[in-house]
């Protein structure tokens, strides 16, 4: 029922093909068809499918181990990351995650975006080691098999790069949430307690900061206070029950719930304690906030609350024409746990408590649904999220009046899809 | 259960207790010492204040050469950036934009934004050249710094930086920055 329509630009740019999309809104559309009980009868005649015995119902299937690690339907080909523009290189780029096509909270480990600035490295896990030094009683270096002998813990976790929507100055007619987006995940991690390392080394009582090291060919680095790595830092192996995929750092990373997320710095090889940040050229030149007066916030890490409706969104259809549809998006907040989230239907005017989806976790990724029965006209879909600490997601207006539009991180604003009568939905512009 | 068994039975269960209990509280005793000679190679971070940097010595006329051969392809003769047809953003601009910061089309360089000039020594040690990373000297790394502290009109022609002089050059911007993050400075109301 909600299909994508054509989009202007690269193949690699395009959301997802009819076809994936049919499938599901086959399934669908005996549901929206208006009677209390679906009928197949209406079910065919919305799509055209006769009831007949299918062909994969008169042959054995493919076996076990075919293959033995196992990957999506070939039907759902288009559900997959892509790059929204073309950069001059492709290892220093970005990939975004199709949230249009997402489900529940937790993102498939081949779907996360990708954030590298030196490629992804590959590394052999018997010669990655973490060292830990600077003030501390005890430098230390482990292996990997050293590592996954400490005591271990699992946490759900969403990460998103500061960078993640581009709405600042303008928006572009041609995205969709993907694009908008895209550069969120939320994972199971599991790995060990940053504080737990510390204790093994003995923190000195003048360490205030930790400088993180990855070992890819920018040996990308970024300064984090100690308060935070005592706090929920983590050290993770482990990434929704299997080890961290290349792209997210295998075979280790540094985790800071509700950070920015450069400085869950992958492939982490090297932890420094000092007394003061490193000034590092990623929490300097970049990363930073640049503010109408012309000066810069430094040290802005937490990800504050922010949601966004995934389906429908721009690029989709409604093509069920006017009837039930259920709005249905993520919320998210790195100060704690979602409160609540309202939804629009009318550009603001009137807001909706929208459902959450158990279980609700501090600083991970809630789903939420509202339904809704379209009357055929336009409409301006929004979402906005209320975490536990009484922050509101703010509209576009009130973040731009504070910071201007030439600070390009953290922009967490109110994002309005735009439905038109003839069911097209598509990024909304003011 | 016999009386002998059920006392081995509780005997056993309180010594694997107090083992797990002794497990928790104490250190976990799990990895290796290592000396600052051991991870020399790895420890090549330089802090604002110069903390970290090696010696060595570098200047501006050597930073030119080694800049032309090593880094101007992608950022130009003069540190000005390259555009590349059909793709966005090109390669980084090094060099200008000063007094741009407050404008609606603010250019932030090295010359411009960037607070600390130990940072350029230590990004480029760590990432640059883009095709080979690492595989400056340190002197390499000095001269290079100067030369796009130079064409920034930060160090005059005849400066060459070494592990103290590279500290105590002033940026532009140095005093730009916010460091105290002043969030939630955004009230929206339900």
């Amino acid at each position: 029922m909600v299909k994508p329509h054509a989009v202007k630009g690269t193949p690699s740019q395009q959301l997802p093909d009819r076809r994936a999309v049919l499938k599901t809104g086959a399934a669908l559309s005996a549901f929206v068809g208006g009677a209390s009980v679906p009928s197949l009868s209406m079910a065919q005649a919305a799509t055209g499918l006769s009831l007949t015995v299918p062909e994969w119902m008169k042959v054995q299937g493919r076996g076990i181990l075919s293959p033995p690690y196992g990957v999506p339907s070939p039907f759902e080909k288009d559900v997959v990351r892509r790059q929204r523009e073309v950069r001059v290189t492709d290892t220093a780029a970005t990939s975004f995650s199709p949230l249009q096509n997402s489900f529940g909270t937790i993102t498939p480990n081949g779907l996360c975006f990708e954030r590298h600035h030196a490629g992804v490295p590959s590394i052999d896990p018997d010669r990655h080691r973490l060292v830990i030094h600077g003030l501390v009683e005890r430098p230390l270096v482990l292996t990997m098999d050293e590592l996954m002998r400490f005591p271990s813990v699992s946490r759900i976790a969403f990460l998103e790069c500061s960078g993640n929507t581009p709405n600042w100055k303008s928006v572009n007619p041609d995205f969709g949430v993907q694009q908008t987006h895209g550069l969120l995940m939320c994972c199971e991690w599991t790995g060990v307690l940053l504080s737990t390392l510390l204790d093994e080394v003995g923190l000195g009582p003048e360490a205030k900061w930790v400088l993180a090291e990855g070992a890819d060919a920018a040996a990308m680095t970024r300064s984090v206070p100690i308060a935070k790595a005592l706090d929920d830092a983590m050290v993770v192996y482990g990434q929704n029950g299997e080890r961290l995929r290349p792209e997210q750092g295998y075979p280790l990373r540094l985790l800071l719930p509700g950070y920015e997320g450069n400085m869950n710095i992958k492939w982490l090889r090297r932890l420094k304690l000092g007394d003061q940040p490193f000034e590092t050229r990623e929490e300097t030149s970049k990363y930073t906030d640049l503010m109408p007066d012309g000066k810069a916030r430094q040290f802005t890490f937490v990800m504050e609350a922010k949601s966004v409706i995934t389906r429908p969104s721009g690029g989709q259809r409604l093509s069920g024409g006017p009837g039930f549809y259920e709005i249905s998006g993520l919320a998210w907040s790195g100060h704690g746990r979602i409160d609540r989230v309202e939804v629009s239907t009318d550009g603001g005017q009137s807001w909706h408590e929208a459902q959450l989806q158990e279980p609700i976790l501090s600083k991970a990724v809630v789903r939420f649904r509202a339904p809704w029965r379209w009357d055929g006209k336009s409409a301006l879909l929004q979402s906005r999220a209320i975490d536990e600490t009484g922050y509101v997601q703010p509209r576009h207006g009130e973040l731009v009046d504070v910071r201007g539009v030439n600070s390009f991180y953290h922009y967490n604003a109110i994002q309005t899809w735009s439905v038109n009568p003839d069911g097209k939905v598509a990024i909304h512009v003011a | 259960m016999s009386r002998s068994v059920a006392l081995a039975v509780v005997l056993i269960t309180l010594g694997l207790a107090a083992d797990m209990t002794a497990a928790a509280a104490e250190r976990v005793g799990i990895g290796h010492a290592i000396s600052p000679q051991d991870f020399a190679a790895w420890d090549i971070d330089v802090r604002g204040d110069g903390a970290g940097l090696p010696p060595g010595q570098g200047s501006v006329t050597q930073g030119r050469e080694i800049f032309s051969q090593t880094c101007a392809a992608c950022h130009g003769d003069k540190g000005e950036g390259r555009a590349v047809p059909g793709a966005v953003g090109g390669f980084d601009r090094l060099v200008g934009g000063f007094g741009t910061l407050d404008t609606a089309s603010p250019t932030l360089t090295v010359g411009s934004y960037w607070p600390y000039a130990t940072t350029l020594f230590d990004y480029v040690r760590r990432a640059m050249p883009f095709n080979a990373p690492q595989s400056l000297t340190n002197d390499q790394l000095y001269a290079v710094s100067a030369y796009v502290l130079y064409m920034n009109n930060i160090v005059p022609e005849d400066a060459v930086l070494d592990a103290l002089t590279l500290p105590r050059v002033k940026m532009p911007n140095q005093e730009g920055f916010i460091t105290q993050d002043p969030r939630p400075d955004v009230r929206s109301k339900p």
